[in-house]
């Protein structure tokens, strides 16, 4: 018989049930799938069978011995006992001869009540002392001496291999090996050189695996066993995969103390990158807010709710009634839930009348969404993160995807390491992901579509286009031949500096793959050609039929945790949620009659329109929830005065962050840890958010205080709770009208889910384009806003790097990532770095037209000579200092990723 | 077991050019005959030679570090002129080796891991030597010494300067 995957299906008995499987399967995994628990200590299901702690032995009916089920794969007919007397016995005397490396200190250990070994040691009741009680080493110094994050204790390891393994075949760091042999095997890093040094990654994979407590949170010891603690399920709030974690609250500090997943979690498999591992810290801050405050003669006072509350719909009525609903804008947040997200939006158009509102979106896939939106009909991931694993080719241009969406970039590694998919890497930049790539195209930032268009034409003079699939699903093809035509290898090579054969070579994998997905990032929209960069992406899947079927399609990675949901709930200009036009008179209708108010029907303002509306003096108020323009918008400078010179500001925020100081109100939020409700992952997936512990001292729900300030203002808003938020989405959202929170409570739902019984959707376009046949566009290479010259001689990029996120009011909480990542920096290419006789960790100045910033050096190859690139995390080297506030002239976002700099030693404490 | 190697003073690498530059795209079966390449070059393994070895070839720096430390044949710190290697095994045993050990151990000045000041002698034990008939038995660099009993030691060791 065969499965849908092409793989032979077998059928077995196991422990007299029957059990039918695919023919890969080992005894274990179909014993598990059955409900009968074999006992092991090295297996985990992601990874490669070890088969070092014989504990899953089972008899196989007519073979003399017993086998290792971890290792052994079933067969047709195989007969197999998991336990009788003689497997107990045997599996009591292992345990007992692991007890006698392993120092038994269950009465002080974490894992206690979370232990394999312990669990299985009680129900053998193994004897501990039966073989000695192991001697007891005195204390070295390991590779975790120093570690904020990770303590192993070599006496209770009992060298199963598992972290090991773990950290070669998942993360593909490699940081961990067996050191030494004999007695004197322990784990180690290389050279025993500490964690922060080494090339670990601080996923914390090695904890999660270690079956028996020898590795362990290094925060977390001593603040609660398994029995002390609750576990919630939610949804980790940093970067846009989505992450299924657990907090670990114990109930009696109301602190998180740790964070862990299961293998079983969608869509991260139980594993997690640093920030959701280790960067939770920011949760029970002490600098969190937890009082009203308002502003008066220049300092922040305490104040009641009732009294922020009657000054903001003071203000903003009198600011309303003078100039008008356009001179108040809003900021919402691709931080907060889907309700928040409704409720902010509504709170803008239907309570202040304007369609003022927008969120940081803007600045990273504002370009997505207007590229797709044009090509295909609708601006999201068109595929599913787990569909990567099986694809042919993928192609990742302008995404960092390692240190940026690290649970996603497993996935793209797995599939190149392990299932010989065709990895091309367009990047400037010498990223992680180039060591698993077939090819590196190092393109110079800012001429992606140079680069794009060079392939489509190799593809169109080859003819390895998919014609089939251009007559019968698109339109507009002979407009977009005719404009790549003129690029040829040879000219892409000149803009690009990538090599012509490299193009032609890369042209010919992706058109050639069965399957090829495209990832991208902000490297794409972050320009002001980003529309144009994503339009020629979406034009090079559709030239190949890549879109609309499994493992391929277009695939923006979204920054936020819930910057697509934000965007799917109308936190933008232009659209009512489910982006549905605020100027369709028909759609107005709609929302006049569920929302009972006029509404504007016309667009607002964008992000940068907004701060610039406010130089202008037409913007007399901004309403921001959670967002901070004051660091992370371009051109620093610009933006810090404007919040400066806006009449009235409210901040909506967990800390006084580096806007909300600007503020003249300042009202405590949730954050996600205490909040119920839901993100949309970046795959499209809506998913709980659950709340996990009780709030600082007064801070409340955003939707809330939204809610208290919108009916002062005179337009009545009142929800019980967050769900039935959701069922009011859904009431007016197409693509969410199927979501509500008990559908949604195992797993999530992937939009467009249209009603109570759809099942949600996997990937898009599949048959037809949503806006009915895909659209080429006839895309001509531009160059950037601003290019090196004699005294910006040098390209700038800016971005992000593993272990922070975003302005670091989050990950800069955290102790074990200021270790490993203390302060920023700027990368330049070695040959540069001696020209201007920089070394590495100098401070530098480096300058833009805009503004300068002093920084420390970090000199390799990373990058390109003449190009330079800093994190934007740091508010002590703010890049968006030098960043160029030109916008795309469609989306609006800004030209984060290219703008002329210039690089010189600088004397720190002089110019800082 | 130390983790750490001594720092040593500008390697030159040439040595290892030409090891690497002999193998034909290396892949990690090639670490093995690597180091022990490497080790006859340079004397024993330099952190600063593995690193390089990691950073050329692709081969994780764990991978070479989890490998190097496990067979008993490779040393990451400097080793002496000479080695001598006093056999542990059972047959030895029963026929005086723990009395050789303690002679060695005597003569050199040194526990066994160890090397002597003048770096004459690195003194190591090992397993088994597979020469149990001659038991107890030591090796000194390729020489096989047989039936031995603890006044032969220094006279032995007197031959090797």
């Amino acid at each position: 018989m065969e499965g849908d995957t092409g793989m032979k299906e077998v059928s077995l008995e196991i422990d007299g049930k029957k059990v039918t499987v695919q023919e890969d399967t080992t005894i274990l995994e179909a014993s598990k799938g059955v409900g009968i628990d074999i006992p092991h200590l090295c297996y985990d299901p992601r990874v490669p069978p070890i088969g070092t702690c014989r504990l899953c032995l089972v008899q196989i009916e007519g073979q003399a011995g017993l086998s290792i089920s971890c290792n052994t794969p079933v067969a047709e007919g195989m007969r197999v006992c998991t336990e009788n007397e003689e497997i107990a016995a045997i599996r009591k005397t292992i345990l007992e001869l692991i007890l006698s490396q392993h120092r038994v200190a269950c009465t002080s250990c974490d894992q206690e009540g979370a232990c394999k070994l312990q669990d299985y040691a009680y129900r053998y009741q193994a004897d501990e002392a039966r073989f000695g009680l192991p001697e007891r080493r005195p204390t070295e110094r390991n590779y975790t001496t120093k570690s904020e994050a990770i303590l192993y204790d070599p006496d209770k390891c009992i060298l199963c291999g598992l972290c090991v393994k773990y950290c070669e075949e998942v993360p593909m760091a490699e940081a961990l090996t067996f050191a030494g042999m004999l007695d004197e095997m322990r784990v180690s890093t290389a050279f025993g050189t500490d964690l922060p040094e080494s090339p670990c990654v601080l996923c914390g994979g090695c904890i999660a695996v270690c079956p028996s407590g020898a590795m362990v949170d290094r925060a977390a010891i001593g603040k609660g066993r398994e029995k002390d603690l609750i576990k919630t399920r939610t949804v980790c709030a940093y970067c846009g995969v989505g992450c299924q974690l657990d907090l670990n609250v114990n109930p009696r500090t109301n602190k998180i103390v740790r964070v862990t997943s299961e293998p079983e979690y969608i869509p991260n498999r139980g594993n997690l990158c640093v920030k959701g591992k280790f960067g939770m810290d920011f949760v029970g801050h002490p600098d969190r807010l937890t009082t009203p405050l308002i502003k008066r003669n220049g300092k922040f006072e305490q104040a009641s709710w009732e009294e922020a509350i009657k000054l903001i719909a003071d203000r903003l009525g009198q600011i309303k009634s003078k100039t008008g609903p356009d001179s108040i804008a809003g900021l919402s947040s691709a931080k907060c839930t889907n309700e928040d997200n409704y409720v902010f939006q509504k709170f803008v158009r239907a309570a202040v009348g304007t369609n003022n509102v927008d969120h940081c979106a803007r600045l990273c896939h504002a370009s997505t969404v207007a590229g797709l939106a044009r090509a295909f009909g609708s601006g999201a991931m068109t595929n599913s993160i787990d569909e990567i694993r099986n694809a042919e080719c993928i192609f990742v241009i302008g995404s960092n995807t390692s240190e940026a969406h690290p649970v996603i970039a497993l996935h793209i590694k797995e599939a190149a390491a392990r299932n010989g998919a065709k990895l091309i890497v367009a990047d400037p930049r010498d990223i992680e992901l180039v060591r698993f790539a077939k090819l590196h195209l190092q393109q110079q930032p800012g001429t992606d579509v140079a680069l794009v268009n060079a392939m489509m034409s190799v593809i169109i003079n080859e003819n390895l286009l998919d014609k089939d699939f251009v007559k019968a699903r698109t339109e507009n093809f002979e407009a977009m031949a005719e404009a790549v035509k003129e690029m040829t290898p040879e000219k892409a090579e000149k803009i690009t500096t990538v090599p012509a054969e490299k193009i032609r070579e890369a042209a010919r994998i992706y058109a050639k793959a069965k399957t090829a997905s495209i990832i991208f990032s902000m490297g794409i929209t972050q320009h002001t050609t980003g529309t144009d960069n994503v339009l020629s992406l979406a034009n090079l899947a559709m030239l190949t039929g890549n879109v609309g079927k499994e493992s391929a399609g277009v695939n923006p990675l979204r920054g936020q945790n819930n910057v697509q949901g934000a965007c799917d709930l109308g936190a933008l200009p232009n659209v009512y949620p489910g982006y549905q036009s605020v100027e369709d008179p028909q759609i107005q209708a709609k929302f006049k009659k569920a929302w009972k108010t006029n509404l504007s029907g016309k667009s607002g303002l964008t992000v940068v329109e907004m701060i610039h509306a406010i130089e202008a003096g037409s913007v007399k108020a901004l309403y921001m929830m959670g967002e901070n323009p004051a660091l992370s918008d371009p051109n620093l400078n610009r933006t810090r005065k404007a919040l400066e010179k806006v009449d009235f500001l409210v901040s909506q925020e967990v800390f006084l962050s580096e806007s909300a100081q600007f503020a003249d109100v300042v009202l405590p939020s949730l954050c996600f840890a205490e909040k119920d409700g839901t993100f949309t992952n970046t795959e499209r997936r809506i998913q709980r958010v659950r709340k996990a512990l009780s709030p600082p001292g007064e801070a409340r729900d955003d939707w809330q205080i939204l809610c208290d300030v919108s009916t002062a203002m005179g337009y009545a808003m009142r929800y019980e709770n967050a769900s039935e938020i959701m069922d009011e989405i859904a009431s007016v959202t197409p693509i969410y009208g199927g979501i509500s929170f008990d559908r949604i409570e195992p797993v999530g739902l992937q939009w467009p889910c249209l009603d109570k019984d759809h099942p949600g959707t996997k990937y898009l376009h599949k048959g037809e384009f949503k806006r009915g046949k895909g659209k080429f566009h006839a895309v001509r290479f531009r160059e950037p806003a601003e290019t090196p010259d004699k005294k910006f001689p040098f390209i700038l990029s800016t971005g992000r790097q593993l272990y922070q996120f975003h302005t670091g009011t989050l990950t800069r909480k955290s102790r074990a990532i200021d270790q490993k990542s203390p302060t920023g920096y700027v990368e330049l290419h070695h040959e540069d770095a001696e020209k201007y006789s920089i070394g590495e960790g100098d401070f530098v100045e480096v300058s833009t037209r805009r503004g300068k910033v002093i920084t420390k050096a970090s000199v390799g190859s990373r990058v390109a000579k003449g190009w330079l690139f800093m994190p934007f995390h740091f508010a002590e080297g703010p890049a968006n200092m030098l960043t160029n506030d030109a916008l795309d002239p469609i989306a609006k976002i800004p030209e984060f990723k290219v703008c002329a700099a210039a690089i010189k030693k600088a004397e720190p404490d002089l110019e800082r | 077991m130390s983790n750490t190697v001594g720092t040593e003073a500008c390697l030159d690498t040439k040595a290892l050019d030409e090891i690497l530059g002999s193998i034909p795209d290396v892949g990690g079966d090639d670490l093995v005959p690597i180091l022990q390449q490497v080790q006859k070059a340079y004397g024993y393994l330099p952190k600063p030679i593995l690193m390089t070895v990691s950073e050329r070839t692709g081969i994780a720096a764990a991978r070479i570090f989890g490998v190097a430390t496990f067979y008993e044949q490779f040393h990451l710190e400097p080793h002496g002129r000479h080695t001598v290697r006093c056999c542990r095994g059972t047959a030895c045993h029963v026929r005086g080796g723990p009395g050789i050990i303690e002679a060695i151990k005597q003569a050199l000045g040194v526990e066994p891991g160890e090397t002597t000041e003048d770096m004459r002698f690195t003194f190591e034990t090992v397993a088994c030597l597979g020469t149990c008939f001659l038991a107890p038995v030591i090796m000194v660099n390729n020489d096989y010494f047989g039936n031995l009993n603890a006044r032969k030691i220094k006279s032995i060791l007197e031959r090797y300067t």
